[in-house]
């Protein structure tokens, strides 16, 4: 983009391309899948132009290992993908928690399970992006509800990755994806570009995983004098394979405290006509649109609703979510799954009155059916 | 000098922090390890341009113990982390230790690609012809007929020929060597280092514990004398009839072809995008 700024009709998919190299990405490894494609073919002809990198590899296996590897040597990355490709990289995607590695992977939801409805929407990923892997590990998940998000969202998400190091999963849809929408470029109030921190002590004082107050380490580039071990192992402040119950015990509190102590930051939401609503709707990504629409279609029938839009879903908003459940006497939780975080805002609140409304048939849930459920919390 | 045990024990070695190491006494990934020290003290690369990844299993542990820029990544994948470290940082210089199973089963699709993508990294993978680590089940290397403690009944499946696999996917250099010929096996090792383009070491090896003690092979010495037996050079092998190459395997250089390297094609890439304008 230009300079000056000025006005595009970009779909999500694009806006998270634009998004991603304003936050200085410079390197992208991805695989073909249906919704995502447009990411890599557009990463494909705007990187090198910057000196970037691109390129296409044999799999979602190998597409996280090349961007885990670019970015411990020192590169701001990205990786795209869907449902049956977000699968394949669970095993590096640990490897990346495991390692504290910045990196970002959009996952463009589609139908599932399996190759599911390829060219249809859904939100039925959302517990595989928490849990997906295995172990107990951190991990930032963030939503996009339109192509303003996918942009803003995805400078969002790098800077999260770069601050925290730590992977962060950008969820988009087969709607947020291929809707096309104005969007001002660049964003009239220019957004912040955090770069991760690096090492400023000499190379043989460095300890790379220090314990230190923020729980974040700095992060040397491989080449950079700073030579250390990286394992996928249980490993030491040092870096080097333990399995020291105390070594491990620090290990897995300190991933839990980065995280914790960046909580005012990370956990993201927005309110709609909060102030005074009496029922609330809670949702994320594409439904964010009916929910709105529903909401002010409840507010001309006199109804007092409003809207919480989660950004973050992992970690929970719990702030957020727990001042609507205390408000409202009611909540109304919409998602495209059977019901995945609506047992997440349940938990903030177990007194709480949580409804839900859920579709799974490879359609968008309509302002009308949101509108209906809210007539009779 | 580098061939002095103590220097490459001092200036290579994480000796006060890593050892002792984790291998069996007689295996011959120690003798590995000494073979890529030398060669690449050898070529006066300096440790901070160094990187060296690997994947899981007995091999994978390699990299802990060099004082280079080190990798322990997952099972099968260390050339796809590789792929994008020497993307990011084409200066560096890139090698990918691999055991048999590591580069051939679970990551046989990324060994083959990154021999077709034909970045510049060196590959060497240690093939010992079992799963060591896990206790000597059978490797897509494990020969027919041999037993391995899932194939007790004996092995019905046919071996990959590493090297030449490499050959036929697309690598611009490739050797094989083993850990009883270990003069050629610095030189293999240094003359991959050195080749633009993807190179490809294949070491035969001795996991005399696992796989030798279900094949008469219990005795390291015994395994390195089967080596010796059975290993031909590539220029006697030329010479000799299919009958009599059997039950041998070739050592030597099996490929060496000049072509123009990813990192060089790329940089291509770069500047048309740039003349194409927005």
């Amino acid at each position: 983009m230009e300079s000056s700024s000025e006005k595009f009709l970009l779909q999500g998919n694009e806006a998270i391309v634009e998004g991603a190299l304003a936050a200085g990405c410079c390197f992208f490894a991805g695989y073909p899948i249906t919704p995502s494609s447009e990411i890599a073919e557009l990463m494909s002809m705007r990187l090198p132009k910057q000196n970037g990198t691109f390129i296409q590899m044999e799999d979602e296996i190998a597409s996280i290992g090349a961007i885990i590897g670019a970015s411990l040597a020192g590169a701001k990355v990205l990786t795209a993908t869907s449902g049956p490709g977000f699968s394949l990289m669970q095993e590096n995607l640990g490897y990346a928690c495991m390692t504290e590695v910045p990196l970002v992977i959009v996952n463009v939801m589609r139908g599932g399970p399996s190759t599911g409805l390829p060219t249809s929407p859904a939100q039925a990923d959302v517990m595989q992006t928490r849990w997906g892997t295995h172990g107990d590990h951190p991990i930032i998940v963030l939503s996009v509800s339109s192509v303003a998000d996918s942009y803003e969202i995805a400078v969002h998400a790098f800077n999260m990755a770069e601050k925290y190091r730590v992977p962060v999963v950008l969820l988009s849809d087969e709607i947020v994806g291929h809707t096309r929408e104005a969007i001002t470029l660049p964003p009239g109030k220019p957004m912040e570009v955090v770069n991760r921190i690096k090492p400023s002590v000499p190379p043989e004082w460095y300890v790379p995983y220090e314990n230190n107050s923020r729980g974040v380490p700095p992060m040397a580039d491989i080449g950079s004098g700073y030579r250390h071990h990286v394992t996928g192992l249980m490993h030491n402040a040092k870096g080097f394979p333990t399995s020291d119950p105390q070594e491990v015990d620090t290990f897995h509190r300190r991933m839990q405290r980065k995280l914790d102590n960046g909580a005012m930051e990370i956990q993201m939401s927005r309110g709609f006509m909060l102030d005074d609503a009496e029922v609330a709707v809670i949702a994320y990504g594409a439904v964010t649109r009916s929910a709105l629409r529903a909401v002010k279609m409840a507010r001309e029938q006199g109804i007092k609703a409003g809207l919480l839009q989660l950004i973050t879903l992992f970690p929970v908003p719990r702030a957020a979510l727990d001042s609507v459940l205390r408000q409202c006497r009611a909540v109304l939780v919409a998602e495209m799954n059977m019901g995945q975080y609506v047992r997440e805002v349940r938990a903030v609140n177990v007194s709480s009155n949580v409804k839900q409304l859920n579709r799974f048939d490879g359609h968008l849930i309509k302002p009308d059916e949101i509108f209906g459920k809210l007539m009779i919390l | 000098m580098v061939e002095h045990a103590s220097v490459i024990r001092n200036d290579f070695l994480r000796h006060d922090m890593q050892f002792p190491h984790v291998w069996c006494p007689g295996c011959g990934l120690g003798i590995v390890l000494g073979s890529l020290i030398r060669a690449t003290a050898k070529l006066e690369i300096p440790k901070d341009d160094m990187v060296l990844a690997s994947g899981i299993g007995c091999t994978g542990r390699m990299p802990a113990y060099v004082d280079f820029n080190t990798l322990h990544t997952t099972h099968g994948r260390a050339l796809t982390f590789s792929t994008g470290i020497k993307l990011a940082k084409p200066e560096l210089t890139v090698m990918t230790i691999m055991g048999d199973g590591d580069a051939t089963a679970i990551g046989g699709n990324h060994f083959i690609h990154a021999a077709r993508r034909n970045l510049n990294i060196t590959a060497i993978i240690v093939n010992n012809q079992t799963y060591g680590m896990t206790g000597g089940q059978y490797s897509p290397t494990t020969p027919y007929g041999s037993k391995a403690t899932t194939a007790m009944y004996g092995h019905i499946e046919h071996a990959f020929s590493i090297a030449e696999l490499a050959v036929t996917a697309g690598a611009s250099f490739v050797g094989r060597g083993t850990v009883h010929h270990v003069t050629q096996l610095d030189d293999l090792i240094g003359k991959g280092i050195r080749k633009r383009g993807f190179s490809v070491i294949e070491i035969i090896s001795n996991c005399h514990t696992n796989y030798g003690k279900m094949n008469n092979l219990a005795d390291p010495v015994a395994y390195q004398m089967w080596m010796k037996e059975h290993a031909v050079s590539v220029k006697k092998a030329a010479k000799m009839s299919v009958e009599e190459l059997e039950d041998k395997f070739t050592i030597g250089i099996l490929a060496d072809i000049d072509k123009p390297s990813y990192i060089e094609e790329y940089q291509k890439i770069r500047d048309k995008a740039a003349g194409a304008g927005s």
